[in-house]
């Protein structure tokens, strides 16, 4: 019986000992109820994992340079920051109900919150949520409760996919979703200053732009503010490294996805939602938090705290349904950035930086062009082709390149474009070979 | 322990970026770059490992010992799964590759896994598809709320606002239905610790749109009368949700398809023995019967009639995505692992020793705490510390106890309707004798309560840290320096 320690003297005997039979472990449930069949494989062995799955990993292909963005990116993870995720004692705990024996995880989490402020420029971070869509929903939720308004304005060069799922989640609720459209990958300013009521919760907008574009959005939080809004900005956080942040531009809320800071881009997660807000915001957020305080001797400690926001003790009236979050995923957040640290961050943004401008000059060179060439860029730009995205983005696969995200999907006036994304995992000479192949296949 | 931040020393560095290979410097307009570097701690390699390591010798997991927190099911994370899970074949994907024209051809194995995993699950569960997109069991929750409203709004039941959900509940069932847009009713339980019939019945209604079930229910108990809750959720053209956080006593024995249920949530982080990670990241595929698969989120993961497994996007009544694109795969390949060891008597075996666990310690504890319901439990039974509180001793005070004496409490203060709650799962990897240490202690716990409750109310004392001030933590937050 795998990982089931019992023999079968040991069930008999515990059987013995509390006066019961086998048969009247399940006999409280009727016979009607009961499972007619259970159609399953017979197990396997360890070993017999071990083979299967390894087959399986080696019929994916993750040899191929990787141009894919759109918020998950493939950027180099220390070894040092998975040797930490697989001590036990972090992986294998639960949520720190305890806190006097959970001291490693409360800590960790404060720590997380202090550099997801300091990365963002912002007062207050929780422990974390899902995934970057999950955490732009969650912001947009906190404004409507901050505001009491009901209108959430978004940009349109947030991220699609984000976008989607925001639409998903408000389906049911009394909250009016408008969309206005970008301008030159950009947020447009005076298409939000239009959209903007007296009944706007928040404006939510993404710097770097799903399009990669850079903008300093200082003046949208003027429009925000001025019509009592909330400015709730989406970003990436290693391009936080050099980027101006959230909290520098006049931001209430930040959030983006985390999966950059050292966790596997594993084909949909385990990722990272990452939250920041002002002080303003702190007890309408969601989401767990660890706090400082004393213990009994005087000594420091950490606990999970205002917890009258969340669902265990709010219920229907919470602020979040949320409970399990990410835990190890921000666990492996905090190592990473403290791998890397002050200087670290902001040399490999500067690093991606000077490799998506490289490529964007190579990738042009021939019949591609920019589609938002006066926009700067971080690492991430959109390619215009002479032909359709999707068949370019075919033929380089067939070529062993995953060159980009075709984007004619979500815009069908964009089905010219490929979004195009450089990590510091993309040497010279793939971006060399990617500008020879895109050469031959337009 | 100092913070990271303390350890900082200027200048130190730690991981640093290769250099640059390429002949250009971008050039981005001040405007748009901060003002200066964020402040993150400068440390060499050496002293972040340090730091964390020494951290986590202050944390406790199930590998360090026993770990009956109730409703969690903190069983064994088997290490294979963590080997698995790290083949970079899988690591290193990126998610948009099975998008692209080609691109499944190139994500067989990934897709693979998530279609077995379905399998797997609607056969466990009697259902008749799952998606794999919800990141959390409350996420699940949240999705099965949604397609439940998807369903009613496509058949006009625009008059159905409310959502019967039991006062055992776990707190994020009402969350859930709130953040989907319902009112919730709460159903009282009856004297067995099972939800009232009779008040559920008088609760149906035009206006139900549905309800929601944990079975067995939070106090570890098995509602005999669960086809009869459905089938009066049914007569109103109501659906009913199971969530699954409580799956691990009934694996092989009962399908909730079989009782009933339409709409199902399955805790990969509590039932498959995927690692809780200290609060995360789980996974909650959600379960579909055959009326409601067409509201599921996009894609489906289907497998072509040339055996290649494919995105099946084609499903206009969706109700759109979760995730980003589908959901924690790491998640759910540990899950795969875990399904394709244990296999179908494996998962007899579990619930089996599951329930036998629990019935274990319940019979052998009931004469020293309060049981306030005396029937064979499924795989978690609550006793209630209200003796030992009224000698000087509250559910708290025997927590902190259980922790000098090597132990990770059970959920305390959990299901709410029973006063001073301890609610124990043991899972089905815990050994008699772990049991019978476990049960000495509590009666030795019980003993003191009587004899010297000033001991227990002063732990815990071997922990690097006493009991620490809440109050003071949520009067004056500092969440971060």
């Amino acid at each position: 019986m795998p990982f089931v320690p019992h023999t079968l003297e040991d069930k008999q005997r515990m059987l013995a000992e509390i006066g019961l039979g086998s048969e009247d472990l399940f006999g409280d449930i009727p016979g009607p109820l009961r499972a007619r069949s259970f159609d399953l494989p017979d197990g396997c062995s360890e070993q017999q994992v071990a083979a299967r799955l390894r087959a399986l990993s080696m019929q994916n292909g993750t040899c191929l340079p990787c141009f894919l963005g759109g918020g998950i990116y493939d950027h180099y993870s220390p070894a040092a920051v998975d040797a930490i995720l697989t001590r036990s004692e972090f992986y294998t705990a639960y949520t720190p109900y305890q806190p006097e024996r959970s001291q490693g995880t409360l800590q960790a989490i404060y720590e997380y919150q202090s550099a997801i402020c300091r990365l963002t420029g912002l007062d207050v971070s929780n422990a974390s949520l899902y995934d970057g869509g999950t955490a732009l929903f969650e912001a947009a939720l906190t404004a409507m409760r901050v505001t009491r308004r009901r209108r959430i304005v978004v940009d349109a060069s947030v991220n699609a996919l984000w976008r989607e799922m925001l639409a998903t989640y408000t389906a049911n609720l009394e909250a009016e979703l408008v969309t206005v459209a970008h301008a030159g990958g950009r947020a447009d300013r005076d298409a939000i200053a239009e959209a903007v009521d007296d009944n706007t919760a928040a404006v939510l907008c993404q710097n770097p732009s799903f399009f990669g574009c850079l903008d300093d959005l200082s003046d949208v939080a003027e429009t925000a503010h001025s019509a009592k809004a909330l400015l709730i900005v989406a970003t990436y956080p290693i391009a936080l490294g050099i980027v101006k942040t959230p909290g520098e531009m006049g931001a209430d809320i930040a959030v983006g996805e985390g999966q950059c800071l050292g966790l596997p881009m594993a084909f949909g997660g385990p990722w990272l939602g990452f939250m920041a807000a002002t002080k303003k915001c702190m007890r309408k957020m969601p989401g767990r938090m660890a706090g400082r305080t004393v213990d009994a001797d005087g000594n420091e400690g950490f606990v999970l705290t205002l917890q009258a926001r969340e669902q265990h003790i709010r219920r229907e009236k919470a602020t979040s349904n949320i409970c399990t979050n990410q835990g190890l995923c921000a666990l492996g957040a905090v190592v990473y950035l403290s791998l890397l640290g002050k200087q670290g961050l902001a040399d490999l943004a500067r690093l991606n930086a000077d490799l998506g401008a490289y490529a964007r000059q190579k990738l042009t060179a021939g019949a591609a062009s920019l589609k938002f060439p006066d926009a700067p860029v971080f690492n991430e730009f959109v390619l215009q082709l002479p032909a359709k995205a999707d068949a370019v983005a075919g033929d380089l696969l067939g070529r062993g390149i995953a060159a980009g995200i075709p984007l004619g999907r979500w815009d069908p006036d964009m089905d010219d474009c490929l979004l195009v994304a450089v990590t510091e995992s993309r040497t010279a000479a793939e971006i060399d070979a990617y500008a020879d192949a895109l050469e031959d296949v337009l | 322990m100092k913070l990271i931040f303390e350890k900082s020393v200027p200048g130190r560095r730690g991981v640093m970026p290769r250099a640059s290979d390429v002949p250009t410097t971008a050039e981005i307009a001040p405007s748009l770059l901060r003002d200066a570097p964020a402040e993150l701690p400068e440390l060499s390699e050496l002293d972040v490992v340090r730091h964390f390591t020494n951290l986590s010798e202050q944390n406790f997991g199930v590998d360090t010992g026993f770990y009956p927190l109730g409703s969690c099911t903190m069983k064994y994370n088997p290490k294979i799964a963590e080997r698995v899970a790290r083949h970079e074949g899988f690591s290193l994907l990126h998610p948009a590759l099975a998008q692209l024209p080609g691109g499944q051809k190139l994500t067989q194995g990934a897709l693979g896994v998530m279609h077995e995993t379905d399998r797997f699950l609607r056969e466990i569960c009697g259902m008749a598809r799952f998606t794999m997109q919800p990141m959390a069991g409350a996420n699940g929750e949240l999705t099965g709320v949604l397609i439940l409203a998807a369903y009613h709004r496509a058949r006009g039941n625009d008059d159905k606002r409310v959502i019967l959900i039991p006062d055992s509940a776990h707190g994020t069932n009402p969350a859930s239905a709130a953040l989907a847009g319902y009112d919730v009713k709460t159903i009282g339980s009856d004297e067995d610790g099972l939800m009232d019939l009779d008040a559920l019945k008088a609760a149906i209604g035009p206006h139900v749109a549905g309800c929601m079930l944990t079975c067995p229910n939070t106090l570890g108990l098995f509602n005999p009368h669960v086809k009869e809750i459905c089938d009066a959720v049914h007569s109103v053209d109501g659906l009913v949700y199971y969530d699954g956080a409580n799956l691990n006593a009934l694996l092989g024995r009962c399908k909730p398809g079989d009782l009933g249920f339409d709409v199902v949530h399955v805790n990969l982080h509590k039932t498959f023995a995927t690692p809780h990670g200290g609060g995360g990241p789980g996974a909650g595929p959600v379960g579909v019967c055959e009326k409601l698969v067409e509201y599921l989120p996009v894609p489906w993961i289907i497998k072509n009639g040339d055996e290649q497994f494919g995105l099946d996007w084609d499903h206009p009544d969706s109700i759109g995505k979760i995730a980003a694109y589908h959901g924690s795969f790491g998640v759910v390949l540990r899950a795969y692992a875990y399904m394709l060891r244990l296999g179908r008597q494996g998962m007899l075996d579990v619930s089996e020793a599951a329930v036998l666990n629990a019935n274990y310690v319940r019979e052998k504890l009931k004469s020293h705490y309060a049981l306030p319901f005396a029937q064979v439990c499924k795989h978690e039974c609550v006793f209630s510390a209200s003796r030992q509180a009224q000698a000087g001793a509250t559910a708290m005070d025997i927590a902190k106890a259980l922790i000098d004496r090597g132990f990770h409490p059970p959920t305390v203060y959990f299901p709410l309707i029973v006063e001073e709650a301890l609610m124990v799962e043991p899972t089905e990897t815990e050994s008699k004798a772990t049991l019978d240490e476990f049960i000495t202690a509590m009666i030795e716990i019980a003993e003191l309560a009587e004899t010297d409750p000033d001991q227990l109310t002063a732990a815990p004392v071997t922990t690097p840290v006493r009991r620490l001030d809440e109050t003071l933590a949520a009067r004056n937050p500092d969440l971060g320096v």
